[in-house]
Protein backbone atom coordinates (compact mmCIF):
# COMPACT_ATOMS: atom_id res chain seq x y z
CA UNK A 1 0.00 0.00 0.00
CA UNK A 2 1.97 3.09 -1.21
CA UNK A 3 1.10 5.89 -0.17
CA UNK A 4 -1.01 7.49 -3.03
CA UNK A 5 -3.58 4.92 -2.17
CA UNK A 6 -3.67 6.10 1.09
CA UNK A 7 -3.91 9.72 0.41
CA UNK A 8 -6.64 8.58 -2.16
CA UNK A 9 -8.77 6.92 0.36
CA UNK A 10 -8.26 9.31 2.78
CA UNK A 11 -9.57 12.14 0.39
CA UNK A 12 -12.12 9.73 -0.93
CA UNK A 13 -13.36 9.62 2.87
CA UNK A 14 -13.73 13.34 3.61
CA UNK A 15 -15.33 14.00 0.24
CA UNK A 16 -18.21 11.78 0.42
CA UNK A 17 -18.48 12.82 4.31
CA UNK A 18 -18.62 16.14 3.96
CA UNK A 19 -21.27 15.75 0.65
CA UNK A 20 -23.34 13.41 3.80
CA UNK A 21 -22.95 16.54 6.07
CA UNK A 22 -24.12 19.13 2.77
CA UNK A 23 -27.54 16.87 2.82
CA UNK A 24 -28.06 16.37 6.23
CA UNK A 25 -27.08 20.00 8.48
CA UNK A 26 -29.89 21.93 9.24
CA UNK A 27 -28.16 25.32 9.31
CA UNK A 28 -27.57 26.60 5.74
CA UNK A 29 -23.80 27.94 6.75
CA UNK A 30 -22.73 24.54 7.95
CA UNK A 31 -23.97 23.40 4.58
CA UNK A 32 -22.11 25.81 2.70
CA UNK A 33 -18.91 24.98 5.33
CA UNK A 34 -19.05 21.38 4.53
CA UNK A 35 -19.10 22.27 0.76
CA UNK A 36 -16.12 24.52 0.98
CA UNK A 37 -14.17 21.10 2.38
CA UNK A 38 -15.73 19.11 -0.34
CA UNK A 39 -14.44 21.57 -2.98
CA UNK A 40 -10.92 21.79 -1.53
CA UNK A 41 -10.38 17.74 -1.53
CA UNK A 42 -11.52 17.51 -5.16
CA UNK A 43 -9.14 20.24 -5.65
CA UNK A 44 -6.43 17.78 -3.85
CA UNK A 45 -7.39 15.24 -6.24
CA UNK A 46 -6.92 17.33 -9.40
CA UNK A 47 -3.49 17.98 -7.75
CA UNK A 48 -2.75 14.23 -7.57
CA UNK A 49 -4.34 13.98 -11.48
CA UNK A 50 -1.96 16.32 -12.39
CA UNK A 51 -4.47 19.26 -13.21
CA UNK A 52 -2.50 22.08 -10.86
CA UNK A 53 -4.10 24.79 -12.93
CA UNK A 54 -7.57 23.28 -12.46
CA UNK A 55 -6.79 22.62 -8.68
CA UNK A 56 -6.18 26.25 -8.07
CA UNK A 57 -9.07 27.38 -10.52
CA UNK A 58 -11.29 25.13 -8.33
CA UNK A 59 -9.68 26.77 -5.02
CA UNK A 60 -10.39 30.48 -6.07
CA UNK A 61 -13.22 30.30 -8.47
CA UNK A 62 -15.39 27.32 -6.45
CA UNK A 63 -14.19 27.59 -2.79
CA UNK A 64 -13.18 31.34 -3.01
CA UNK A 65 -15.50 33.07 -5.21
CA UNK A 66 -19.02 30.91 -5.43
CA UNK A 67 -19.15 29.92 -1.79
CA UNK A 68 -18.69 33.38 -0.80
CA UNK A 69 -21.21 34.59 -2.96
CA UNK A 70 -23.56 31.96 -1.18
CA UNK A 71 -22.70 32.80 2.07
CA UNK A 72 -23.19 36.40 1.56
CA UNK A 73 -26.73 35.87 0.27
CA UNK A 74 -26.96 33.20 3.32
CA UNK A 75 -26.60 35.97 5.43
CA UNK A 76 -28.35 38.79 3.39
CA UNK A 77 -31.89 36.71 3.73
CA UNK A 78 -30.94 35.55 7.27
CA UNK A 79 -31.68 32.04 5.76
CA UNK A 80 -29.37 30.37 7.74
CA UNK A 81 -32.29 28.70 10.17
CA UNK A 82 -35.51 28.15 8.17
CA UNK A 83 -38.60 26.71 10.00
CA UNK A 84 -38.97 23.19 8.73
CA UNK A 85 -41.85 22.98 6.20
CA UNK A 86 -43.98 19.87 6.00
CA UNK A 87 -42.62 17.23 4.06
CA UNK A 88 -44.34 14.76 1.38
CA UNK A 89 -44.33 11.87 3.33
CA UNK A 90 -43.36 9.55 0.15
CA UNK A 91 -40.59 12.09 -0.96
CA UNK A 92 -37.63 10.91 1.18
CA UNK A 93 -37.75 7.00 0.65
CA UNK A 94 -38.51 7.36 -3.28
CA UNK A 95 -35.91 9.80 -2.99
CA UNK A 96 -33.29 7.48 -1.82
CA UNK A 97 -34.56 4.90 -4.37
CA UNK A 98 -34.31 6.82 -7.25
CA UNK A 99 -31.16 7.92 -6.40
CA UNK A 100 -30.03 4.61 -5.37
CA UNK A 101 -31.06 3.25 -8.77
CA UNK A 102 -28.72 5.92 -10.63
CA UNK A 103 -25.63 5.19 -8.66
CA UNK A 104 -26.70 1.50 -9.35
CA UNK A 105 -27.07 2.36 -13.57
CA UNK A 106 -23.95 4.46 -13.38
CA UNK A 107 -21.94 1.61 -11.48
CA UNK A 108 -22.91 -0.93 -13.78
CA UNK A 109 -22.26 1.38 -17.40
CA UNK A 110 -18.91 2.16 -15.86
CA UNK A 111 -17.61 -1.57 -14.97
CA UNK A 112 -20.18 -3.98 -16.75
CA UNK A 113 -20.40 -2.96 -19.88
CA UNK A 114 -17.83 0.20 -21.15
CA UNK A 115 -14.41 -1.58 -20.85
CA UNK A 116 -12.85 1.55 -21.53
CA UNK A 117 -12.12 1.53 -17.81
CA UNK A 118 -10.41 -1.78 -17.71
CA UNK A 119 -6.46 -1.32 -17.92
CA UNK A 120 -6.48 2.74 -17.37
CA UNK A 121 -4.68 3.90 -15.07
CA UNK A 122 -3.53 7.54 -14.67
CA UNK A 123 0.08 8.31 -15.25
CA UNK A 124 0.07 11.19 -12.42
CA UNK A 125 1.96 13.91 -12.77
CA UNK A 126 5.15 12.89 -14.67
CA UNK A 127 5.54 15.97 -16.67
CA UNK A 128 7.07 18.89 -14.64
CA UNK A 129 4.49 21.02 -13.52
CA UNK A 130 5.76 24.10 -15.26
CA UNK A 131 5.55 22.37 -18.88
CA UNK A 132 2.47 21.15 -18.03
CA UNK A 133 0.90 25.02 -17.36
CA UNK A 134 2.75 25.93 -20.61
CA UNK A 135 1.05 23.07 -22.51
CA UNK A 136 -2.45 24.04 -21.01
CA UNK A 137 -1.77 27.83 -21.77
CA UNK A 138 -1.12 27.35 -25.50
CA UNK A 139 -3.65 25.39 -26.01
CA UNK A 140 -6.14 27.62 -24.65
CA UNK A 141 -5.01 30.86 -25.87
CA UNK A 142 -4.82 29.30 -29.09
CA UNK A 143 -7.14 26.34 -30.53
CA UNK A 144 -9.83 27.08 -27.70
CA UNK A 145 -9.78 31.06 -28.33
CA UNK A 146 -12.97 31.25 -29.42
CA UNK A 147 -14.51 29.65 -26.68
CA UNK A 148 -12.44 31.41 -24.29
CA UNK A 149 -13.82 34.64 -25.33
CA UNK A 150 -17.30 33.32 -25.50
CA UNK A 151 -16.99 32.86 -22.36
CA UNK A 152 -16.22 36.58 -21.30
CA UNK A 153 -19.33 37.59 -23.17
CA UNK A 154 -21.16 34.96 -20.87
CA UNK A 155 -19.93 36.13 -18.04
CA UNK A 156 -20.68 39.99 -18.73
CA UNK A 157 -24.37 39.17 -19.89
CA UNK A 158 -24.61 37.30 -16.50
CA UNK A 159 -23.33 40.33 -14.83
CA UNK A 160 -25.73 42.41 -16.28
CA UNK A 161 -28.25 40.41 -15.77
CA UNK A 162 -27.93 39.92 -12.12
CA UNK A 163 -27.60 43.84 -11.98
CA UNK A 164 -30.74 44.21 -13.65
CA UNK A 165 -32.48 41.64 -11.64
CA UNK A 166 -31.98 42.60 -8.44
CA UNK A 167 -32.43 46.93 -9.10
CA UNK A 168 -35.55 47.86 -7.60
CA UNK A 169 -37.72 50.27 -9.08
CA UNK A 170 -38.26 53.55 -8.52
CA UNK A 171 -40.99 53.91 -5.74
CA UNK A 172 -41.08 50.26 -4.71
CA UNK A 173 -40.86 50.20 -1.07
CA UNK A 174 -38.03 47.67 0.87
CA UNK B 1 5.80 8.40 -6.18
CA UNK B 2 4.39 5.75 -8.61
CA UNK B 3 0.69 6.29 -9.05
CA UNK B 4 -1.11 3.57 -9.51
CA UNK B 5 -4.74 4.27 -8.64
CA UNK B 6 -7.18 3.27 -11.35
CA UNK B 7 -8.97 5.54 -13.50
CA UNK B 8 -12.32 3.53 -12.07
CA UNK B 9 -11.60 4.31 -8.71
CA UNK B 10 -12.13 8.34 -9.73
CA UNK B 11 -15.01 7.19 -11.96
CA UNK B 12 -16.47 5.74 -8.75
CA UNK B 13 -16.23 8.54 -6.28
CA UNK B 14 -17.55 11.06 -9.12
CA UNK B 15 -20.81 8.67 -9.37
CA UNK B 16 -20.92 8.82 -5.49
CA UNK B 17 -20.74 12.42 -5.00
CA UNK B 18 -23.18 13.29 -8.51
CA UNK B 19 -25.53 10.97 -7.12
CA UNK B 20 -25.29 12.54 -3.50
CA UNK B 21 -25.99 15.65 -5.29
CA UNK B 22 -29.45 14.11 -7.17
CA UNK B 23 -30.16 13.18 -3.44
CA UNK B 24 -29.81 16.96 -2.49
CA UNK B 25 -31.89 18.12 -4.87
CA UNK B 26 -34.45 15.80 -4.40
CA UNK B 27 -34.60 16.00 -0.78
CA UNK B 28 -33.70 19.16 0.51
CA UNK B 29 -36.74 22.20 0.34
CA UNK B 30 -34.27 25.17 1.09
CA UNK B 31 -33.09 26.46 -2.81
CA UNK B 32 -29.82 27.59 -1.13
CA UNK B 33 -28.86 23.81 -0.54
CA UNK B 34 -30.64 22.74 -3.75
CA UNK B 35 -28.07 25.14 -5.54
CA UNK B 36 -25.56 23.75 -3.70
CA UNK B 37 -26.47 20.05 -4.52
CA UNK B 38 -26.30 21.26 -8.11
CA UNK B 39 -22.67 22.38 -7.74
CA UNK B 40 -21.88 19.25 -5.99
CA UNK B 41 -23.00 17.44 -9.32
CA UNK B 42 -20.99 19.67 -11.55
CA UNK B 43 -18.14 19.22 -9.60
CA UNK B 44 -18.62 15.67 -9.89
CA UNK B 45 -19.16 15.54 -13.25
CA UNK B 46 -15.70 18.40 -13.31
CA UNK B 47 -13.93 15.28 -11.56
CA UNK B 48 -14.81 12.59 -13.80
CA UNK B 49 -13.28 15.07 -16.31
CA UNK B 50 -9.63 15.81 -15.08
CA UNK B 51 -9.93 11.86 -14.58
CA UNK B 52 -9.96 10.69 -18.04
CA UNK B 53 -7.99 13.46 -19.45
CA UNK B 54 -5.12 12.51 -17.02
CA UNK B 55 -6.25 9.15 -18.35
CA UNK B 56 -5.52 9.67 -21.96
CA UNK B 57 -2.91 12.01 -21.58
CA UNK B 58 -5.21 15.10 -23.66
CA UNK B 59 -5.48 18.38 -22.07
CA UNK B 60 -9.01 18.67 -23.22
CA UNK B 61 -10.71 17.66 -20.79
CA UNK B 62 -8.92 20.35 -18.08
CA UNK B 63 -9.65 22.62 -20.38
CA UNK B 64 -13.59 21.70 -20.67
CA UNK B 65 -13.55 22.11 -16.71
CA UNK B 66 -12.12 25.40 -17.06
CA UNK B 67 -15.17 26.65 -19.03
CA UNK B 68 -17.78 24.90 -16.93
CA UNK B 69 -16.55 26.39 -14.10
CA UNK B 70 -16.71 29.60 -15.94
CA UNK B 71 -20.50 28.79 -16.37
CA UNK B 72 -21.21 27.68 -13.19
CA UNK B 73 -19.96 30.73 -11.62
CA UNK B 74 -22.13 32.59 -14.39
CA UNK B 75 -25.48 30.27 -13.29
CA UNK B 76 -24.72 30.81 -9.72
CA UNK B 77 -24.80 34.26 -9.92
CA UNK B 78 -27.97 34.80 -12.07
CA UNK B 79 -29.75 32.08 -9.90
CA UNK B 80 -28.71 33.92 -6.44
CA UNK B 81 -29.99 36.93 -7.93
CA UNK B 82 -33.64 35.05 -8.78
CA UNK B 83 -33.85 33.60 -4.89
CA UNK B 84 -32.97 37.45 -3.18
CA UNK B 85 -35.98 38.53 -5.80
CA UNK B 86 -38.13 35.90 -4.56
CA UNK B 87 -37.25 36.20 -1.25
CA UNK B 88 -38.56 40.12 -1.73
CA UNK B 89 -41.30 39.09 -3.01
CA UNK B 90 -42.70 36.45 -0.63
CA UNK B 91 -40.61 37.22 2.38
CA UNK B 92 -39.74 32.94 1.99
CA UNK B 93 -37.68 31.02 -0.06
CA UNK B 94 -39.50 28.16 0.59
CA UNK B 95 -39.68 26.17 -2.86
CA UNK B 96 -42.65 25.17 -1.93
CA UNK B 97 -44.00 28.77 -2.43
CA UNK B 98 -42.57 28.92 -5.49
CA UNK B 99 -45.96 28.09 -7.11
CA UNK B 100 -47.22 31.37 -8.96
CA UNK B 101 -47.05 29.68 -12.09
CA UNK B 102 -49.31 26.28 -11.39
CA UNK B 103 -52.75 26.66 -13.21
Amino acid sequence: MNLTLILFIALAAVAIASAAGLLISRNTVYAALFLVLNFATVAVFYLILGAPFIALAQVTIYAGAIMVLFLFVIMLLGADRLPRSQALPWQRPMAIVITAVLLLEAGFLLFQRLQITAGLTNPGPSVNTTQALQTLGLALFNQYLLPFEVTSVLLLVAMVGVIVLTKKEKGEPG
Amino acid sequence: MPNTIPLSWYLGISAVLFAMGALGVLIRRNPLIIFMSVELMLNAANLAFVAFASSFGVLTGQIFVFFVMTVSAAEVAVGLALIIIIFRNKHSIDVDLMNSLKG
